[in-house]
């Protein structure tokens, strides 16, 4: 029996992803919510370790697609989600028992939440990120052969589709324009492992640091502590920089939003300036030209005094941020993992090299 | 001649302009009806210039009279929304995070509806007039008059609530009927929040707004009317009577414009000195910068355009405490004249300082003589680094900038500030607030997502300029006084066809002799 997620847990697990959505993932907010509200209908749900999953059992990955910025106006009707799961069932043939996050940064932390508790079935506490990416095929399960097909989505009007490809890749090329058909909105049920391959291929924990980021901000908060220092502590991570925005541009390239923020130095950082490029996440922090942190090590910027996480579509002239690398599983820093989400995949031409290999000391 | 007011929450305060020049000035405590406060005040300042009421061509107000009705659940009604949307937006009812007791207080009665677009225009779901009807008929039922009215993506196409709006009036005859969007911009929850609250105020707006009327009409004030919004802009009383939630946050917002106009200054940022606490906010091409982040009023959460103000502890009343130093946050506020050691009183406070140093002359100042220059010294001093500390987190960049004092309290300052390139202490300062009542302008703005592979970036940035242009036009602007103030581009991420929102806003002078 794992412990169970109340209403204050949910707050936190929201809070803590935005940190770990680096910039992206969309705004959790709304996810929040959802979840608040179907716990209090079903009840809390449940949520087990790895090791509590039989090693035979099914589970799947619930998500929502589309565009954050259309998540905040036509938000889900409720049966989709369950349409979705329900699907997937079917077209797996098997018994799907236990629910898993596919993204621990952002909004869909919390979206399988909601499922979890109108099935009332298990949560398990692990994602296939460890953070957010934008794409589909960018899951440590895909670096282990775990295929994402059956993929069911489903939108609020009761319509559904399932896709079948030859590669996760090719699933996000179908999935993206289904999803924008969908109203650019859609629920998406996928990547269905059994226990023993969650055990290798996911990113384990995530639930639980999700929770214990937002919980330890939180308490800072609550103690006048420094907030930067205590997300640090809980993420084994590294203050890169301290700066005031002083520049945001932004474009939309191929359908993603990219654009670079850049920070003029203060305190100890005073004299030099960071650049931070980003497409959706953050993915490269240079200094005064040169790079210290990449993908896919986690680039998070907070508001220097309160410790809230900022989104890239919230990045404003004249915040004052600490930026936070935290270091990122172990399963994306292999030479293959490098090659689905390192720098060179987003076009930087530049290698990966560990944060703490940077900053550690 | 014109009449800038400002209800703030200890005085009123009323200038009287003639064109950029200020005639004269008048302060009055607040009162409780609020009107005898503003007659009282406009007897003073047409007293004091002689003024005939017949000179007066327009009246400005500021109030924060909405925002309190929230905040304190007072003189709220009864009020229901619909929402258009079914199937989409089920998950989240509306009230979904409010705060128990405002909800309570309004009865919270909602219905969710079919219709609503896609991003693209396209419906959702068709909708069904008999829904609508049999919805209204329902509220109705339940006796209440007050109705929010919200659509997916009204933003984008407003047509579906404008059509419910009528289906509600044809079943509910007097309905007072709040439209999302006319109120808010995209995020259904926080636009739907704002025209409930709006809905909420809508019988307490008339009867406002009436007795500003009578208390003009019973001085022989017969000019025109206007209240100001929370982003620096102006709309007629009738406008008010169905916007009343368009007020909230305007008194920030109309220091900081009275500061730009006194100083000349358009980009600046600005202090504003009051009994109780201070407020700092920056100046971006004469208008406010907004905040970015949800802010939340009375507990709601909205997406207003709200000015982005830090507030700290500091005032002309604020205690000073010795041992150790220690200034504010407590205040003895509007107990000044009695509580202050110049006045009589047992409190040191940051206005005996001020006079202890020879930076202000009120008061008795042998009562304050004897107090330890060091300590006079290292209260100032920190005084100056509460506001130095506080003007540093709001600059948007390194180097000095240039910084506007006003407000009652700027005696407390000296004569320089670290991080100010120039400090400015305009004349008329202390009511730099109905100053910036007086001058507010009329706005427009269009805040909507175009597909840049349909239409090309300059048409579209274009087409939301004339548009936004039109609007300020309506509202009574000098049409060679437009002009665009903000232009917002956001990739909209993961759509096709370049989708862009795309954000302008016109200010324009309103016409007035």
């Amino acid at each position: 029996m794992g412990r169970l997620l109340d209403v204050q847990n949910i707050e936190d697990i929201a809070l803590g992803a935005a940190v770990l959505g680096t910039g992206g993932g969309g705004d959790p907010y709304i996810g929040k919510l959802m979840a608040i509200e179907a716990i209090r209908q079903y009840g809390p749900v449940e949520l087990v370790t790895v090791d509590e999953v039989p090693e035979d059992a099914w589970s799947v990955a619930i998500a929502m697609m589309g565009a954050p910025t259309v998540m905040v106006e036509k938000m889900p009707g409720g049966e989709e989600c369950v349409q979705a799961y329900k699907s997937v069932q079917s077209y797996l043939g098997k018994p799907v028992n236990y629910i898993y996050s596919i993204e621990a940064g952002g909004i869909n932390s919390t979206i399988p939440i909601t499922l979890a508790a109108r099935l009332r079935l298990p949560l398990i506490d692990l994602d296939g990120m460890g953070r957010a990416f934008p794409e589909i095929q960018m899951v440590t399960h895909t670096l282990y052969g775990i295929t994402a097909t059956p993929f069911t989505m489903a939108d609020e009007k009761g319509n559904s589709a399932v896709l079948s490809t030859i590669d996760n890749r090719w699933m996000e090329t179908f999935a993206r324009g289904i999803a924008v058909n969908m109203g650019a909105t859609a629920h998406i049920a996928c990547y269905a492992a059994t226990g023993k391959q969650q055990r290798e291929a996911a990113v384990h924990g995530t639930m639980s640091l999700a929770e214990q980021i937002g919980r330890t901000i939180r308490e800072a908060r609550a103690a006048h502590v420094n907030v930067t220092q205590a997300i640090q502590d809980v993420t084994n991570g590294y203050l890169i920089f301290h700066g005031k925005l002083v520049d945001i541009q932004r474009r939309t390239v191929a359908g993603f939003a990219r654009g670079e923020a850049i920070l003029e130095g203060i305190g100890a950082d005073a004299g030099s300036n960071l650049k931070v490029q980003f497409q959706n996440e953050n993915l490269i922090a240079e200094r005064d030209g040169e790079v210290i942190a990449t993908v896919p090590d986690l680039i998070t910027m907070v508001e220097e005094e309160t410790g809230e996480p900022i989104t890239t579509e919230g990045l404003r002239y004249g915040f004052r941020v600490n930026v936070i690398c935290m270091p990122s599983h172990p399963h994306w820093r292999t030479e293959k993992g490098i090659k689905v989400v390192g720098p060179r995949y987003f076009g930087y031409e530049t290698d990966f090299v560990p944060v703490e290999q940077r900053f550690g000391k | 001649m014109r009449i800038g007011i400002d209800v703030g929450g200890t005085n009123t305060d009323a200038v009287l302009m003639d064109g950029r020049k200020v005639v004269g000035w008048a302060k009055s405590p607040t009162t409780k009806d609020v009107s005898s406060g503003i007659t009282n005040v406009l007897r003073a300042l047409l007293d004091q210039t002689q003024a005939s009421p017949a000179s007066v061509s327009a009246v400005m107000l500021g109030t924060t009279h909405f925002t309190n009705a929230v905040v304190e659940r007072k003189s709220l009604s009864r009020t229901a929304i619909i929402r258009i949307g079914l199937p989409a937006t089920s998950a989240l009812p509306p009230f979904v995070d409010w705060p128990e007791d405002l909800r309570a207080a309004i009865s919270g009665e909602y219905h969710l509806v079919h219709g609503g677009y896609e991003f693209d225009g396209r419906p959702i779901s068709a909708l069904d007039d008999a829904e609508i009807k049999e919805a209204a008929a329902k509220i109705r039922d339940s006796g209440i008059d007050c109705i929010a009215i919200s659509s997916v993506f009204s933003p984008v196409n407003p047509d579906q609530e404008t059509h419910a709006a009528e289906l509600v009036a044809s079943v509910i005859p007097n309905a007072k009927i709040s439209l999302s969007h006319e109120i808010g911009r995209i995020g259904l929850l926080e636009r739907e929040n704002a025209a409930i609250m709006n809905a909420c105020l809508s019988h307490l707006a008339v009867r406002i707004v009436q007795s500003f009327r009578d208390a003009l009409v019973g001085l022989g004030i017969n000019a025109p009317f206007f209240i100001s919004q929370n982003d620096g802009t102006l709309m007629s009383a009738d406008f008010v009577e169905k916007y009343p939630v368009l007020t909230f946050a305007s008194g920030p917002t109309n220091s900081m414009r009275g500061a730009a106009f006194l100083s000349g200054l358009k980009d600046a940022v600005v202090v504003d000195i009051g009994g109780t606490t201070s407020d700092v906010g920056v100046l971006s091409q004469g208008f406010p910068r907004e905040a970015s982040v949800a802010v939340r009023i009375g507990g709601v959460r909205t997406n207003f355009r709200m000015p982005d103000v830090l507030s700290f502890g500091l005032g002309g009343g604020s205690h000073v405490k010795t041992d150790p130093l220690q200034i504010g946050p407590q205040s003895v506020g509007y107990e000044i004249t009695s509580r202050a050691l110049v006045f009589g009183g047992n409190d040191l406070t940051t206005s005996d300082i001020a006079v202890a140093a020879g930076m202000a002359d009120f008061g008795d100042k042998s009562r304050v003589a004897h107090l330890d220059k060091a300590l006079v010294q290292a209260s100032l001093e920190r005084m100056w680094e509460m506001v130095e500390i506080s003007v540093d987190r709001m600059k948007t960049a390194a180097g000095g900038v240039p910084v506007i004092l006003v407000g009652g309290g700027i005696i407390l300052i000296g004569d320089k500030l670290n991080g100010a390139s120039e400090l400015h202490r305009p004349e008329h300062a202390s009511v730099a607030n109905a100053i910036g009542a007086a001058i507010a302008q009329v706005g427009g703005e269009v805040d909507r997502v175009f597909s840049l592979d349909a239409i090309p970036r300059d048409k579209a940035l274009q087409q939301a300029k004339d548009e936004a242009t039109q609007r300020v036009l309506r509202e009574g602007a000098i049409p060679d006084s437009v002009e665009i103030v903000d232009v917002e581009e956001i990739p909209l991420s993961y759509l096709p066809g370049n989708a862009t929102r795309i954000r302008v806003k016109a200010v324009g002078s309103l016409a007035v002799e």
